[in-house]
């Protein structure tokens, strides 16, 4: 009798065997592979690298206090750009400041915004939307509904109101504003993960050898769950990024003295015509951090996801 | 339409033995990224009407390649047809413009596929699906359809046809989608029905009456049937005759009932060695040593040489041709081959 | 059919309760003091700070300002601006121009992003799919002010094709640059959702049975691929709308055109929150009833959906 189960594992490891020659890796690691040798990913990683050190030390690209205005400098009597990585490399605006200044500086709010609100619906989504999709019955009911009224609500008209109700805005009610009306979205992906993973037969063996709940959920179904959810995240930081400066463009979102570059893109709308300049810079840089964060997300779903590759 | 019904009796049937399809020497091949893979390496067949061919073999064979290549629906690339004829009452159906080979489809070749659910689409009622071919190859109304494709179901014996005619495929049970499929097939009366292996995904109970449902069918319709499957079990009842493949090869051809009882071939010998029996309680069951070969290296010689016991040099140099096989006299048996070089050893010893 | 849109519509209750509730307590309980930001940066005299709070009801007990907040919201009584209009004048002066360019928007998206995304589907990795892989890649990372001013200056300014701002609202000739820029964020979006979800259905098994039983390519794409396809674009494409109708704030300011968006803009200008969020209420109000209509179409297309 065990010669006959053992003929039958052999069996079962031939018929898989010529598809995979190689050792199977986790898919972790096998993303990671795939991921290196990506330019899409090493090109968006790069910039967001170089985004944190520009956020952790703006004093390393420019010595000129992007705040100080100095009337002479106005964009008028200057050329819209000036010497390599000087002060005057981006020219000045309306107030006579630095663009290259504020736009080193106005950075550091963006991708503030952007980490800590994907951070904070990362978790808090994440974890009611893997409780909704683990419990299910009325957990799952009750979760379900309060998604659905959250979601009811538009993520920019939503931040509108509750931006609303602060007087002194700062990156922290931004931050409140957009996590308090985005973590649906995440909960929603958790919840429909947790579903699929839930019904996989690892997760019944591990609860008939008795696991309990806690480890059952964070040891074998969250791993497992987790791809879709990292995906999304990535790509939505961008978006939260662009929210952040659509809110401050609209006059809703930061406020002076902070710097950022929907605010001085809001300030250079009238100007465009005169001095295209005082708008091209700060959209630009908001862009490409966009455009880095979003590409960074596709090449994470690209790796995660082999059925598209 | 006219060359149809000469082909045809006075109540529209086939004649009997009409030679219907060919396949000559076919090779396909499919690119990869670690090279070519041959999929099916010179393969010949042919089925007449009325007459049942089963084609037997492990997955990776080049049984389903064949029997795309005939339908017209290998995905083209990776794959390529590199040589050989497919003919369709002489007609090469590999020199016909795109156009001709869609007006064979569906109306003179039809295909039974394995998973009745994957393979019928989850957003069209059944009915509309089977009245489809009627609106497109015979121009129906959308009422003439759905009465036509309750007639289908009705034939096939689904029950209640006219109130489901509007169901989805996700409500009906697994045997009552084959059946669906089985009627899709059906519905313009083909000359030929290639079922790829039909009964596969069903309950052994199902799997027996959706088979007798086709061999019924066929019967009355005298239609060729081409049976692609890998279980020699379905077989034995229906099948006219085999063709045992491997590596892309057809190893083996014979009447079922000869195979059965004495085949000639150490493959095919082996897979019936395999098959559970029940005064065999207790014993070890049998199976081939080693794995089906990757089709990007196939071994020398003769294919099988590495999972055969007795395999010589020569098998492992030279690649056997499909010898016919004969009986201890030295007479023909009719329909008999094997590609083997030690065939008589095999069938005799 | 019938019994999933009454139930649907039964489900649609307290997510309508809830979601108005939200708004209530977004409005009236979070920090900071409607009634303090009435004066802005002037430290008001607290005597007319009671007597406003007063007249607003927001000395009452939350759940009677509630219950009033209902009332009022039922009767399509949204407040009254800081001008002294009520709220649903102003909205039913400027929606008609929002709804204009917001269908005009989605319709650009639909149409264009579902073809391309179709075409590109279908030439996987070749040319034309590489294209538009990235181009969308830049439509999404440009944020919609910045997208407006770029267009702004391309089609008005330089090439001289349309005026730079809107004369006349309700022109469909100009609206269609606003509405251009409001859909092009969605549009690539769209694009690469077909896209995708075409690539993932062109090799299911269905496909092979549509072409195995000898219909005409048109048919199989069109009826089979392209009816599977659309699943998970109309799930987008619901809650989507809300994301224009955000967007049209910034469009409309941009393009100075005349609808709900603009009226949003002076108001936050402005700081004139009550207003504010009477515009956000109403707008969540059509966002709710269209996401009911995408839902009940979704039924539609998808069966299993129906009977599940």
């Amino acid at each position: 009798m065990p010669d006959l189960i053992e003929k039958k594992k052999t069996e079962a490891v031939a018929v898989s065997a010529p598809e995979k020659p190689e050792k199977a890796r986790s898919l972790g690691s096998d993303a990671w592979q795939e991921l290196r040798r990506n330019p899409v990913f090493l090109l968006s990683a790069a910039l967001i690298l170089l985004l944190i050190v520009i956020t952790i030390a703006p004093g390393l690209f420019t010595s000129v206090d992007p705040r100080a205005g100095d009337l002479r400098n106005h964009y008028l009597s200057k050329p819209s750009y000036g010497h390599l990585f000087q002060d005057d490399w981006f020219g000045y605006d309306g107030q006579g400041r630095s663009i290259y200044a504020r736009v080193i500086y106005g950075a550091r709010a963006s991708i503030i915004v952007g980490t800590c609100v994907t951070a904070a619906v990362t978790v808090f989504g994440g974890l009611l939307g893997m409780l909704a999709g683990y419990f299910g019955g009325w957990v799952d009911t009750l979760l379900s509904r309060i998604t659905d009224i959250f979601f009811g609500i538009p993520l920019l008209l939503g931040a509108l109101v509750v931006l609303n109700a602060f007087t002194a805005r700062t990156v922290w009610s931004v931050v409140f504003a957009l996590v308090a009306l985005g973590w649906t979205q995440m909960a929603r992906v958790m919840r429909g993960s947790v579903i699929t993973v839930k019904q996989a037969d690892y997760v019944t063996a591990a609860r008939a050898l008795g696991a309990g709940t806690p480890r059952i959920l964070f040891k074998h179904i969250l791993p497992n769950a987790v791809a879709p959810v990292i995906v999304v995240a990535t790509i939505a930081l961008g978006g939260y990024i662009a929210t952040e400066a659509t809110l401050s463009f609209l006059g809703i979102g930061l406020q002076d003295p902070t710097i950022s570059w929907g605010i001085d893109i809001n300030s250079a709308q009238n100007v465009i015509r005169t001095a295209p300049h005082v708008l091209f810079f700060p959209a630009g840089m908001l862009s490409l951090t966009v455009l880095a964060f979003i590409m960074l997300g596709d090449a994470v779903r690209d790796a995660l996801d082999p059925k598209l590759r | 339409m006219t060359t149809v019904m000469e082909k045809k009796t006075e109540t529209g049937r086939l004649v009997p033995g009409t030679p219907l399809l060919e396949v000559r020497d076919l090779h396909v091949e499919f690119k990869t990224r670690d090279g070519i893979a041959k999929a099916v390496n010179g393969v010949n067949y042919s089925v007449a009407a009325g007459e049942t061919l089963a084609v037997l073999g492990e997955s990776g064979s080049g049984k389903s390649v064949t029997a795309q290549t005939i339908m017209g629906i290998l995905d083209m690339p990776p794959g390529r047809v590199a040589s050989g004829e497919i003919l369709f009452r002489g007609q090469d159906m590999l020199k016909m413009s795109g156009e001709e080979r869609r007006q064979i489809r569906g109306q003179k070749i039809a295909m039974i596929f394995q998973d009745a659910l994957s393979s019928l689409n989850p957003v069209l009622s059944v009915g509309y699906q089977l009245g489809e071919m009627f609106r497109v190859h015979r121009g129906a109304s959308r009422k003439e359809a759905k009465a036509k494709a309750i007639e289908l179901m009705d034939r096939v014996r689904i029950p209640a046809a006219a109130q489901r005619v509007g169901d989805y495929p996700h409500q009906f049970s697994g045997g009552m989608r084959q059946r669906i499929m089985i009627a899709m097939a059906l519905a313009l009366e083909p000359d030929l029905i290639i079922a790829d292996e039909p009964t596969t995904a069903l309950d052994v109970t199902v799997q027996a009456q959706v088979m007798d449902l086709l061999a019924e069918l066929q019967a009355e319709y005298h239609m060729g049937l081409i049976l692609i499957t890998h279980d020699l079990g379905v077989v034995a009842d229906v099948a006219d005759k085999i063709a045992v493949m491997y590596a892309g090869r057809i190893v083996e051809t014979a009447p079922v009932h000869q195979l059965y009882a004495n085949p000639a071939h150490p493959y095919t010998k082996g897979l019936l060695r395999s098959i559970p029996r029940l005064d065999q309680k207790g014993e070890e069951l049998y199976a081939i040593k080693g794995l089906p070969p990757n089709l990007l290296k196939v071994p020398a010689g003769c294919a099988f040489n590495p999972r055969c016991d007795a395999a010589t040099d020569l098998c492992r140099t030279e690649t056997p041709a499909l010898h016919q096989v004969m009986d201890k006299d030295g007479a023909e048996l009719a329909g008999r081959r094997s590609a083997c070089h030690l065939w008589k050893e095999t069938l005799h010893g | 059919m019938g019994r999933f849109v009454a139930r649907r519509l039964l489900q649609m209750i307290p997510v309508f309760l809830g979601t108005t509730a939200l708004i209530f307590f977004m409005v009236h309980v979070l920090p900071g003091d409607p009634v303090a930001a009435m004066w802005g940066d002037k430290a008001a005299d607290p005597a007319q700070l009671a007597a406003k709070r007063h007249q607003l009801g927001l000395d009452q007990p939350l759940l009677q300002q509630y219950v009033t907040y209902m009332g009022h919201l039922l009767t399509g009584d949204f407040g009254t601006t800081m001008g002294q209009r009520k709220v649903i004048d102003v909205i039913s002066a400027a929606m008609p121009v929002t709804v204009r360019l917001t269908l005009m928007a989605f319709g650009v998206e639909v149409v264009f992003g579902v073809l391309i995304g179709l075409f590109a589907g279908l030439r996987r990795g070749k040319a034309f799919d590489k294209g538009t892989l990235v181009i969308t890649l830049l439509l999404i990372s440009i944020p919609v002010p910045v997208l407006g001013f770029l267009f702004q200056t391309v089609f008005a300014d330089q090439l001289k094709l349309v005026t730079p701002t809107v004369q006349d609202s309700m022109n469909f000739g100009q609206l269609l640059l606003p509405a251009v820029v409001l859909g092009s964020l969605s549009l690539a979006y769209v694009a690469r959702l077909t896209r995708t979800s075409i690539v993932e259905n062109v090799r299911a098994d269905y496909m092979r049975t549509a072409v195995a039983k000898g219909l005409p390519r048109r048919r199989v794409i069109g009826t089979h691929l392209l009816r599977n396809s659309m699943i998970p674009v109309i799930t987008f494409l619901g809650t989507d709308l809300g994301a224009l109708m955000g967007g049209a704030i910034v469009t409309e300011s941009i393009f100075n055109v005349k609808g709900v968006g603009n009226a949003m803009y002076h108001a936050i200008n402005q700081s004139d929150g009550a207003t504010v969020s009477g515009f956000v209420a109403v707008l969540v109000l059509v966002f709710l009833a269209a996401s009911l209509i995408v839902d009940l179409l979704y039924a539609v297309l998808d069966p299993r959906i129906r009977y599940a």
